[in-house]
């Protein structure tokens, strides 16, 4: 099957510090895959990177749409323009809209789905109208999938955590991507909430068709979710491959996940 | 209710006034007779004066630090209890019908006088409701925005002086220039953010100015333009008494325009872009907004209201030159959209009203104009930083689905 997401040789450079060597990375359609690794492995830069946030110094960051459109290359574009072709990403510090409402929240990730200017934003004609009708619907159907609907016109800063965590989602989610980057979705949850958000990315992959890349520190997630995971330290790639694979490779253990008798994480 | 440890503190307080003000209070030195006079009960005075100031300060401190959590910066959308109180009784429509009998009515109650006081304040009011777009929607700082007012003004003054252009044609130029300017100015200042994009913002404003003040060939320097016509009503001639009453109908309308667009604008997509633009930069990039259109559309609309209002400036003072745009003019400005309340058009409205007919009403305080202008911005920003009116979010209503 063809990669949706293929990344070869990407290299970061902040001044004489590289944080990403050479990192290949690839994700197929309707597949959820994890990039595992220490803390300053490089894989929010390398989120970054690819986002448009940074300008890779070298490599190349190929996306092939399911929807069609062929082969474009992203490197260098500018976040938004990588967001309109369809990749759509959370932070790893929560960055919503503090003081939107929930819904608004949801209906900024439309904006990029929507053709409303100025004029229209003036006159209100029928078309802009019906538009934003459509929007507010839309949203609305997306917090009912993610379950935040009892919010809907709460302030994001208000809410509990674990629904600022799946507001950032749904709102990466109303911006239509084929393939949603997920920067440490269950930090700081606790196992029911982490439980949830495992059913919550299967019945996104399910249900809508968008493939997963996600970083992720809690074990249990990762073994549980991914089909595929890549493991960074130091800004490379150290292992890739299915999670027993992950599991067993020695280097891996020895650079993240632990001995065997101390990390019973790990077991499945 | 009070208790030691302030009551100590106003005490030492007092002291320290005390020290502080001695020599200017109790000293006169008369050079004529060359004697001292000294004026001991005047210290007392303001030991007394800042012992309580002091003790009612503190106690407003304490409530305000009781009576909730802390406000952060942002956190300030709790609407005011008298804004509940209006929105929610039946008090919104009636309310909302005296204010335009009111508006209508004014010129014929009041004196010319007033109603040119008023005029003032409706230009201020437009030039606030710009203003609040790029500082209170899209969260730009922008301490230049008398720049885009000097176009305006300028561009109707000229235009007229060179070309006889009629003020009906200069109002909407003068927009246009405006929204022109906007992006201008706008185009440096993309990568900037906060206290830098301030600074910026501010040289341009002062650039403005002084192009407009040192190009003598083109805007005739510091003596400025004069005779300005005012504008016509199919060429009749009004009096002093009917040409002021006009403009003030003018500006009502002008008024009207600007809430209604403002508001059509705020509550749209592009509305959206800028608020999300103010809460998280790279959050808003990251879903799709393009930072600089949406930063540019916020300058070049913000600017086309203080074209349009710079035109009805100059019409109104028939005579304009660079002093009329200075910096401070830019900080009154600001003052009116902070103090009123940042993104909310009735805060924003009440601001200007507040900041401009105050002064004019309190004439007979002018010498301690400049100092309660000052205590009252202090004490707004310490008590009540979400201004006057704060601004409230759209609240949209869902049907329940049942099953």
């Amino acid at each position: 099957m063809e990669a949706i997401l293929d990344v070869t040789g990407l290299t970061m450079d902040f001044g004489g510090l590289r944080a990403l060597d050479a990192l290949d990375l690839d994700v197929r359609s309707q597949e959820i895959v994890a990039l595992i690794g220490p803390n300053g492995a490089g894989k929010t830069t390398f989120f970054n990177c690819i986002t448009g946030i940074y300008k890779p110094t070298k490599g190349d960051v190929l996306i092939r749409p399911p929807a069609g459109g062929g082969e474009l290359r992203i490197n260098g574009l500018k976040p938004n323009q990588v967001t309109e072709r369809g990749m759509a990403r959370t932070f790893q510090n929560i960055r919503l809209f503090q003081n939107m409402t929930v819904l608004e929240n949801v209906m900024i990730g439309r904006h990029c789905r929507m053709h409303a200017g100025i004029t229209g934003a003036v006159m209100r004609n029928a078309a802009t109208r019906a538009e934003e009708k459509q929007v507010v619907r839309d949203s609305y159907a997306i917090l009912e999938k993610i379950g935040l609907q009892q919010y809907v016109n709460d302030f994001a800063k208000n809410l509990p955590y674990g629904a600022q965590r799946r507001l950032e989602i749904a709102r990466a989610m109303a911006t239509e991507p084929f393939l949603l980057l997920l920067d440490e979705p269950a930090a700081g949850m606790n196992a029911q909430e982490t439980k949830e958000l495992d059913e919550l990315i299967l019945k996104i992959r399910a249900e809508e068709h968008i493939s997963i890349l996600l970083i992720e520190h809690d074990m249990k997630l990762v073994m549980s979710l991914s089909d595929r995971i890549f493991v960074m330290d130091y800004g490379r790639r150290i292992a890739q491959g299915a999670p027993e694979e992950i599991r067993n490779n020695p280097e891996v253990v020895k650079a993240y996940l632990g001995e065997e008798d101390t990390e019973d994480a790990v077991e499945a | 209710m009070l208790n030691l440890e302030e009551v100590k503190r106003s005490f030492f307080t007092c002291l320290w006034f005390m020290f502080l003000t001695f020599p200017i209070m109790v000293i006169k030195v008369d050079t004529i007779d060359e004697t001292v006079d000294w004026r001991w009960e005047r210290i007392l005075w303001v030991g007394a004066g800042s012992f309580v100031l002091s003790l009612i300060w503190r106690y407003l401190i304490r409530r305000k630090e009781l009576g909730g959590k802390e406000i952060e910066a942002g956190d300030e959308d709790t609407p005011s209890k008298f804004q509940e109180l209006v929105r929610k009784s039946g008090f919104y429509y009636p309310i909302l019908i005296a204010a335009g009998i009111f508006v209508l009515i004014f010129p014929q109650v009041f004196s010319m006088y007033q109603t040119n006081i008023m005029n003032t304040a409706l230009i201020y009011v437009v030039v606030g409701l710009g203003l609040n777009i790029v500082v209170g929607l899209a969260g730009l700082l922008d301490l230049g925005y008398v720049a885009f007012y000097a176009v305006g003004a300028y561009s109707y003054a000229l235009l007229n002086m060179h070309f006889g252009l009629n003020f009906w044609f200069a109002l909407p130029l003068g927009g246009l220039l405006g929204f022109l300017f906007g992006i201008i100015l706008g185009f440096p200042v993309l990568r900037l953010r906060g206290d830098y994009l301030a600074i910026v913002t501010l040289g341009f404003g002062e650039i403005i100015r002084l192009v407009l003040e040192n190009w003598n060939a083109f805007s005739k320097g510091p003596s400025g333009i004069a005779s300005i016509p005012r504008p016509g009503f199919f060429g009749m001639e009004f009096s002093i008494n009917q040409s002021i009453d006009y403009m003030y109908y003018l500006m009502v309308a002008l008024v009207i325009f600007t809430i209604f667009v403002v508001r059509r604008l705020q509550d749209s997509r592009i509305g959206r872009a800028w608020i999300a633009l103010r809460e998280d930069e790279i959050a808003c990039q990251a879903m799709g907004i393009d930072k600089t259109r949406t930063k540019l559309t916020a300058f070049a609309l913000g600017a086309t209201w203080a074209g349009m209002a710079g035109v009805m400036f100059a019409a109104k003072t028939t005579f304009i030159n660079p002093a009329s745009f200075t910096i401070w003019e830019s900080i009154i400005i600001l003052c009116v959209v902070v103090l009123g309340g940042m993104g909310s058009i009735v805060g924003v409205i009440c601001g200007a009203l507040i900041l401009i007919l105050l002064p004019e009403y309190l004439r007979a305080l002018s010498e301690y104009r400049m100092l309660i202008f000052g205590v009252v911005l202090v004490c707004m920003m310490v008590f009540r930083p979400g201004g006057i009116v704060s601004s409230v979010r759209r609240v949209y209503k869902f049907e329940k689905e049942d099953g």
